[in-house]
């Protein structure tokens, strides 16, 4: 019996995992800033509540990327208006919880000048930031209505 | 045999492991530093949304998918949409190949991870140079 409930409380724990789909930009610093911010909530302010995927793997149709996506809530983080990230969820008829755009986060914070793609420069770390913690209180927006965690 | 201009050099881009950073920064190097006025990147993702401009371009100018691992996405995703790549190139294979170990983390390239991102990019432009120097074969 209590290892019946190990097994329901991990599958529970892992569907609560919130996934983090960055939009795999390379072109423009809009991309690398999705992706550090992405790394920003996966890796240090919500390490183990949340993950992230290859929205590559996501678009080719990897069976267990796809299973992933629309078993757990999903936010989309795109680079540009594009929305590549967004659209493919959509798409895929993932669980998409919440969307984000570094361009609304940069016409938003005038002052951030990034210009640098393979590396961020400071402020493409800092915008990167910003969409970080505005992406963390989203999740903790999602844990107080209790549908994650 | 025709004149080649151009050259997508299109990166897996993958977010989940060390080697699509690999793969992306290498790309970067090649259209920044090693072959910046015959390359052109193509975000990944924009093909399957539909995205006409990458679709053509990919279907008009050879092609190079550079890939983390042996999903193979780019590759897979320019030759459903647009046509044959020119090459196809693997990270994880020529890490293995080249003895290189621990490149890790994902998020910031160690010293053996920038050197193999050097590498992977000095194989790409080698790869766009035989095919400079071939014409596209199509």
């Amino acid at each position: 019996m209590k290892s019946q409930e190990a097994a329901e409380r991990r599958s529970r724990d892992l569907s609560d995992i919130v996934l983090i789909i960055p939009c795999s930009g390379i072109g423009k610093a809009f991309g690398s800033i999705s992706r550090e911010a992405t790394y920003c909530v996966v890796e240090d302010m919500k390490k183990g509540e949340t993950d992230t995927l290859c929205l590559s793997s996501l678009v080719m149709g990897d069976e267990d990327a796809i299973r992933s996506v629309k078993s757990h809530r999903c936010i989309a983080v795109d680079g540009c208006p594009n929305e590549c990230s967004k659209k493919n969820l959509q798409l895929l008829d993932a669980k998409l919880a919440a969307n984000y755009r570094v361009v609304d986060v940069l016409r938003e914070n005038r002052t951030l000048k990034p210009n640098a793609i393979t590396f961020l420069d400071e402020d493409g770390l800092k915008l990167a930031r910003i969409l970080a913690e505005r992406i963390t209180s989203k999740i903790d927006e999602l844990s107080e209505r209790g549908t994650v965690r | 045999m025709n004149a080649v201009s151009k050259i997508g050099v299109v990166s897996c881009s993958g977010e989940c492991c060390t080697e699509g950073t690999i793969s992306r920064i290498a790309t970067r190097i090649v259209l920044e530093k090693l072959r910046p006025d015959n390359t052109v990147t193509i975000c990944l993702p924009l093909f399957s949304i539909g995205e006409q401009g990458e679709r053509m371009f990919a279907k008009f100018f050879p092609t190079i998918a550079v890939d983390g691992c042996d999903k193979k996405c780019a590759k897979n995703a320019i030759e459903k949409y647009s046509g044959k790549t020119a090459r196809s190139i693997v990270i994880s294979d020529l890490l293995k190949n080249w003895n290189i170990k621990d490149p890790s983390p994902r998020r910031q390239l160690n010293k053996n991870g920038l050197e193999a991102a050097a590498k992977v990019a000095e194989e790409i432009a080698v790869s766009m140079d035989a095919i400079f120097k071939r014409g596209r074969q199509s």
